[in-house]
């Protein structure tokens, strides 16, 4: 189901806590299965359950509570964009905007090529870098004015 | 950067936070001193009771006397956890520290399973800084390697093991027993309290949690002396504090600063309002923290209990500026959304309330609010506050109850006129940034 | 204890009390939905808001400590405030669909939103909605009335031993729910219904059926294992519509099986027998019972007369009541014959001459909360008994209880196995015998010298398993051994018992038998078994009796072979057929059918595995021509002129059936059994594991159809591990054809749990009957 380098992650998360307590590595287990498969199918959730040896609920009830995990498939860029108050006092809102009628769709939306998807976020803890956004969950971009944001969806454009 | 920067101070070039750069600015001399001469644990106590340092995570409770709570001599695993957690809206000091000066947390965390006689930790750090997650386990990896983690740190008898744990994206796992909740690979969800963790923590063992900054801190106190931290800032409110100035000023960002500095220092270094536009209102302490209009906050010193005494909480010291272009309707509105996504769904007042409050909060927003809303968000924001087993239910209405008690007639007029006073367009210039 | 002061009363309450528990004791109500005795603390609805002198806010009685010297107010204004903005708040998003809810009438949410809910609401906003969810055949949902209180999630946990629901998403979005959509598939899962404050959680098969104040309530006790979990039977018409538990502490606590929940679905069954019926020349027809009882009397009579009364044999099951086995009992010994037994799929007898008393748990189900150690030999516990399963996990889990197990079966059983030996059935003696000798070299001391001579090869073969057995038993200062319906079943079931109580002696333990049904140890109490000369179950059919009564079993399903079973009473010359339910094959056994009443439609008593009689009366109206068995069993002693069948009323059955007291009478001792020649697999052939599954188990929870779609009642497979499959070169999924003395076809399924050489075929279901008997080898081939 995963592969020998997300399973040697996975062991490498394992190692950091206590004999029996494997669960503790289950969000570091989901987000390297994530990463792997590109969002967290339950078939992807029950293997990480049964790897870490915890009931397949309690693995679905963490990839449900935290609002990084993908539980539908994404386009291979997903952008999420802070519209918090901090954010939204230096333009959050109106830089989701702009790449809502850039990518022509709205948040949690796919663009039709399968390269582009749109989240709404919370508080990334980098407000004074606003308008800030998050690509692909592991790299954060501040100071996202309209002309960054052109920057960065060609650079993504060209992966 | 200030001058009184001590955590920040020296901390901002590229290698900044590697091992040797913090070493070479006297980085691990406390902990080396402590374990070569054995320091005991209850001198150690004694010297951060000296300094007034209190938890820079927001409830602002004196470290000192936290870790006289731990049971020394409990036997077995004892744990000593960091809340990395950052993640109320206009915090971002954490990340900061991490980014830069890594070895801080680390060498404070060291002296504190020291004092608490603690076997292992956990750094807990927010989901959306994945690359400051990274760089934290390097600079795991080099106190390892130079031998100040792990098994018999610096050739004494003393062992501590400290590791990193990634959060995927959870207000609530910055709540202290959500945190521990989430280390065990469950929900955040908070625990009741009683028992507490230093009893009662992580695994069920005893345990004890502070902010990044507060261990960023100790090594600092020691260094410079617990009287001479606490004269940096006034009484009760010892030392330095990173705050973190976001919103309508023209340089956002971190800025270290003797406790007791008046507002208005601040918003100076932050260069001013932007565009020199009129301040109208601040939240001092994150999101969570009552706001206050202009003229309050311009007479305030920024310390716990003076931005108590003005009615509000120094909290985090995430200060969130809006200025007079700002709608407090639409500003509530954001607010409302992020308490109502965060509520972890536990606590009845909270998971029902919040979703209720951004309801009504957008539905006047939107220009369809009712002459009887007001009343009714008071109410409601009365029966959440105090009725949950975390202060995420106080966080939640504190804002709403704040906005209205300064701002009601914007509110009124919102209601009234089914429209903002401040035009859009306005709006939408006010919230333009300068690169 | 800690002195309290709960609305102006002054309360003692032991130390570690919460205010909800001090108050409870005062008998004071405090409002709450999350809380529940049984249940972990959550402490998260909130409904159970107090005021509390000197707390600057209020504080959940559930979860709030007794102090000494503590005042509490619990209907104050400040407590009340709370109380009422939590009401509120659990309201806006539920539907106001109480007059189309199952749970209208014992609502919690309903009741105390008539105290503390206001009469119009404030919540202008869209109501919150959620899907339904498929939780299986036997609870329903209704997602959009649920409020959160996660019971039913800490009950899955907590109690069932596997989250199998779960809280997912969070905030207002938060949703009770299984993983995948699956089905809840536990024995226990009944319990939610119960559980649920709300109308969330219903019961699938009760649906609709009726309102709760429209039904009557009697008290009743389950008539399947043997705990005798305590009943509430309610009806409508006289109509048993729904069966709920009645607390006891010392049994049931508040639980039941969903076997105990649910299986008076069958008492609504078209298999329902309802008058009395001879089959002449091959056809059936009904008769009255005085026809019936006379041509019964008189056929029995000629029989015993003719051929001696050892000529009869009488099978009884295990379910039948004290009253019943007595009165049978009595009849036969009435008639000559002493060959009687209720044992009906045990094979080994030879304990009957050197048993001291009549088996039973040997301890009191509450004691199992301070136990240390607990070696269960020969048992599928967790199906074949829950409520006890449900016990030992507790402790498993609370109180540190270290587990283990001997048997050719190593299934979940939902709770913590400190070790476990999984041995073919052949193994299991020897291995019983190695433990023993582990013990006494952990304990410094000696095997008893009987039993010495018997060790040499056993002691030699002491495994890790063995060893860490030993060492429980032997580092635990309160222990138990209890042999388990496979071990009593099994062909050495005597020998298992001797060295199971040589295990007991070592260690110091008591020692036990898990009981198969419900009257399992009631019927020792009766003499329901052969008594000098008799014959037992076995013997009954291994040597053909003239005539045979049958009161309550299924030839097919309920013996330890019911291939044979049935080919040796079709060819009697008289079976007499007591049951509820009719069936082809009691047809092709049995010349007279008599309907006689399931345990709803008489009164009865069971003697469960602790030794309590616990007696019940009738809660229906009987269908039909239906008599209660021991009526019918009084009448045809009065028909064949016996003496001493002049019972005026049931009790008088009761009292002269347990005349002789029940303490005195327990006994788990056994004296000297030989050793028999332990029997060989033939080569190429597996050796069978037999299971009765809890929903085939007996004739009632065969016939109830809700049970039927559950996981449990799944069709059996051929259950084998992985190295028997591969040497058998059958791939999992594949078609067998497994041949006992008879052949039948079953999938193959790898099953870790199965010790290897074995396959694991379950008994008690149509499809494995022409296997033969439960025990002994088979040969399994692909087709």
């Amino acid at each position: 189901m995963l592969s020998q380098e997300s399973l040697r992650q996975i062991d490498r998360e394992i190692a950091k806590y206590p004999p029996g307590r494997r669960q503790s590595a289950i969000m570091s287990a989901l987000r390297i299965a994530q990463v792997e498969k590109g969002w967290l199918p339950k078939e992807v959730i029950e293997f990480v359950a049964d790897y870490l040896g915890m009931p397949p609920i309690a693995a679905y009830e963490v990839a449900t509570f935290y609002n990084m995990y993908d539980l539908r498939p994404v386009g291979r860029h997903k952008i999420t964009v802070c519209t918090n108050l901090p954010c939204a006092l230096s333009g959050g809102v109106y830089a989701a905007e702009y790449l809502k009628k850039k990518l022509g769709i709205d948040f949690d939306e796919t663009t039709p090529d399968g390269k582009f998807t749109l989240k709404e976020g919370e508080c990334m803890g980098a407000c004074g870098d606003a308008p800030v956004l998050l690509h692909n969950n592991h790299r954060m971009c501040g100071f996202m004015t309209t002309e960054k944001i052109d920057q960065l969806l060609a650079e993504l454009e060209r992966q | 950067m200030s001058a009184h920067a001590l955590i920040l101070a020296g901390a901002g070039g590229e290698r900044a936070w590697r091992l040797q750069d913090y070493a070479a600015r006297g980085g691990y001399a406390a902990l080396r001193r402590i374990i070569a001469g054995k320091t005991p644990p209850e001198a150690i106590i004694a010297e951060l009771k000296t300094s007034g340092l209190r938890g820079r995570g927001g409830a602002g409770f004196p470290t000192g006397l936290k870790w006289s709570f731990m049971p020394y001599a409990f036997p077995g695993d004892k744990y000593l956890v960091c809340n990395s957690d950052e993640g109320e809206p206009g915090t971002f000091k954490d990340r900061d520290i991490l980014r830069c000066n890594p070895h801080a947390v680390i060498e404070g965390m060291i002296i504190g399973a020291w004092v608490m006689g603690c076997t292992r930790g956990y750094n807990y750090i927010h989901g959306e800084i994945f690359e400051i997650y990274q760089r934290f386990e390097e600079a795991l990896e080099e106190a390892r390697a130079a031998g100040l983690l792990g098994r018999n740190i610096l050739g004494s008898d003393f062992s501590f093991e400290l590791f990193a744990h990634h959060g995927y994206g959870a207000y609530i796992c910055g709540e202290e027993t959500a945190l521990l909740e989430s280390l065990e690979g469950k929900k955040g969800q908070p625990r009741f309290k009683p028992p507490f963790p230093a009893s009662y923590g992580l695994y069920g063992k005893p345990t004890t949690i502070n902010n990044t900054e507060t261990f960023a801190s100790v090594p600092f106190i020691l260094g410079m002396g617990g009287e001479a931290f606490l004269n940096l800032g006034k009484p009760n409110n010892g030392g330095t504090k990173i705050f973190s100035i976001s919103g309508h000023v023209r340089h956002p960002g971190n800025y270290e600063l003797n406790l007791g500095t008046p507002f208005p220092e601040l918003l100076a270094m932050a260069g001013g309002m932007r565009a020199g536009r009129k301040l109208k209102a601040v939240i001092p302490g994150g999101s969570s923290a009552p706001v206050l209009p202009a003229n309050i906050i311009m007479d305030c010193t920024l310390d716990f209990d003076a931005i108590s005494k003005a009615g509000s909480m120094l909290g985090s010291g995430a200060v969130i500026v809006m200025d007079e272009t700002t709608c407090m309707v639409r500003a509530l509105e954001r607010l409302s959304y992020f308490y109502h996504e965060e509520s972890c769904g536990q606590c009845t007042p909270c998971r029902e309330g919040t979703g209720w409050l951004y309801r009504v909060v957008r539905r006047i927003e939107r220009g369809l609010g009712k002459p009887d809303d007001l009343d009714l968000l008071r109410s409601v924001a009365g029966n959440i506050s105090g009725r949950t087993i975390c202060a995420l239910g106080d966080a939640a209405a504190g804002p709403v109850q704040s906005f209205i008690k300064h701002f009601a007639d914007e509110f009124a007029y919102h209601i009234e006129n089914k429209k903002c006073l401040v035009p859009p367009l306005v709006q939408e210039a006010g919230s333009q940034i300068y690169m | 204890m800690l002195e309290i002061e709960i609305d102006g009363k002054t309360i003692q309450a032991p130390d570690g009390s919460t205010v909800m528990d001090a108050a409870a004791l005062a008998g004071i109500y405090i409002p709450h939905f999350c809380y529940h005795k049984k249940l972990s603390i959550a402490a998260s609805c909130r409904m159970c808001l107090v005021q509390v002198e000197k707390a600057p806010k209020p504080l959940p009685a559930c979860a709030t400590p007794v102090t000494n010297g503590m005042r509490v107010w619990t209907h104050s204004e400040t407590a009340v405030k709370a109380q009422k903005g939590v009401m509120e708040f659990l309201l806006i998003n539920h539907p106001l669909d109480c007059p189309v809810c199952d749970q209208g009438g014992e609502c919690q949410l309903q009741d105390l939103a008539v105290g503390y809910g206001g009469a119009h609401s404030r919540y202008r906003e869209e109501k919150r909605v959620w899907l339904n969810k498929d939780l299986g055949p036997l609870v329903a949902s209704d997602a959009s009335r649920c409020i959160n209180c996660t019971r039913c999630v800490r009950f899955t946990a907590e109690i069932g031993g596997l989250m199998e629901l779960g809280q997912a998403f969070r905030g207002d979005h938060a949703e009770i729910m299984t993983f995948m959509g699956r089905a809840l598939d536990s024995e226990l899962s009944g319990n939610v219904i119960d559980l649920c404050p709300v109308g969330a959680l219903t019961s699938k098969p009760f649906r609709f059926s009726a309102r709760t104040w429209e039904l009557s309530r009697r008290r009743s006790v389950s008539p399947h294992d043997s705990l005798g979990a305590n009943l509430i039977v309610q009806t409508k018409h006289d109509v048993v519509r729904r069966v709920l538990p009645f607390n006891n502490e010392r049994l049931n606590e508040c639980w039941l099986t969903d076997r105990d929940r649910f299986s008076y679905e069958a008492l609504a069954s078209e298999q329902r027998l309802t008058l009395p019926m001879m089959c002449e020349r091959d056809t059936w027809h009904t008769v009255s019972w005085q026809i019936a009882l006379e041509f019964i009397a008189s056929a029995l009579q000629s029989i015993a007369r003719e051929q001696g009364g050892q000529a009869l044999g009488a099978l009884a099951s295990p379910h039948a009541t004290v009253e019943e086995l007595h009165l049978l009992q009595k009849l036969m010994r009435g008639l000559g014959s002493e060959n009687i037994d209720f044992r009906l799929r045990q094979r080994d007898f030879r304990g009957d001459a050197v048993r001291a008393g009549a088996p039973w748990l040997g301890m009191s189900v509450v004691d199992i909360h301070d136990l240390h150690s607990l070696l269960v030999i020969g048992s599928f516990l967790r199906k074949d008994a829950p409520l006890l399963a449900q016990k030992v996990r507790h402790s498993a889990y609370r109180h540190g209880l270290q587990v283990s197990a001997v048997g050719p079966n190593a299934e979940d059983w939902r709770m913590p196995v400190a070790a476990r030996a999984l041995v073919a059935p052949s193994a299991m003696v020897a291995t019983l015998a190695a433990i023993a000798a582990a013990l006494a070299e952990e304990t410094g001391g000696a095997v008893t010298e009987r039993l010495a001579g018997r060790l040499s090869a056993a002691a030699a073969d002491i495994s890790g398993e063995v060893r860490a057995i030993a060492r429980s038993l032997a580092s635990g200062e309160k222990n138990a051994v209890w042999l388990g319906n496979f071990a009593v079943q099994h062909p050495r079931a005597a020998e298992l018992h001797l060295w199971a109580q040589e295990i007991a002696r070592l260690s110091g333990a008591a020692l036990g038998f898990i009981g198969e049904a419900a009257n399992s140890t009631g019927g020792y109490l009766v003499d329901a078994v052969p008594g000098e000369g008799g014959l037992d179950a076995r013997a009954m059919i291994e040597s053909p009796r003239r005539a045979y009564l049958l009161l309550g079993a299924e030839p097919d399903l309920d013996f330890a072979d019911g291939a044979a079973t049935v080919a040796t009473l079709a060819r009697a010359q008289l079976v007499v057929a007591a049951s509820a339910f009719d069936s082809p094959a009691l047809r092709q056994a049995a010349d007279v059918l008599l309907p006689i009443a399931p345990f709803t439609e008489t009164p009865g008593t069971f003697v469960n595995c602790i030794g309590e009689a616990q007696s019940f009366n009738t809660v229906a109206r009987s269908r039909g021509e239906v008599r209660p068995g021991w009526k019918v069993l009084r009448v045809l002693g009065n028909f064949l002129e016996l003496p001493g069948f002049d019972h005026e009323d049931v009790e008088s059955v009761r009292d002269e059936a347990l005349a002789s007291g029940i303490p005195a009478r327990l006994d788990n001792a056994i004296g000297d059994v030989p050793e028999a020649d332990a029997p060989v697999p033939r080569a190429g052939r597996l050796q069978r594991i037999a299971d009765v599954p809890i929903h085939f188990a007996d004739p009632l929870v065969r016939r109830a159809p809700s049970l039927q779609k559950t996981a449990d009642a799944a069709p059996p497979a051929a259950r084998m591990p992985a190295s028997t499959l591969a040497a058998l070169g059958v791939n999992a999924g594949d078609k067998v054809r497994v041949t006992g003395s008879g052949a039948v076809e079953l999938h193959a399924v790898a099953d870790e749990g199965v010790a290897p050489g074995c396959v694991r075929i379950a008994a008690a279901h149509a499809s494995t009957v022409a296997l033969g008997p439960m025990h002994g080898d088979l040969s399994v081939e692909r087709i």
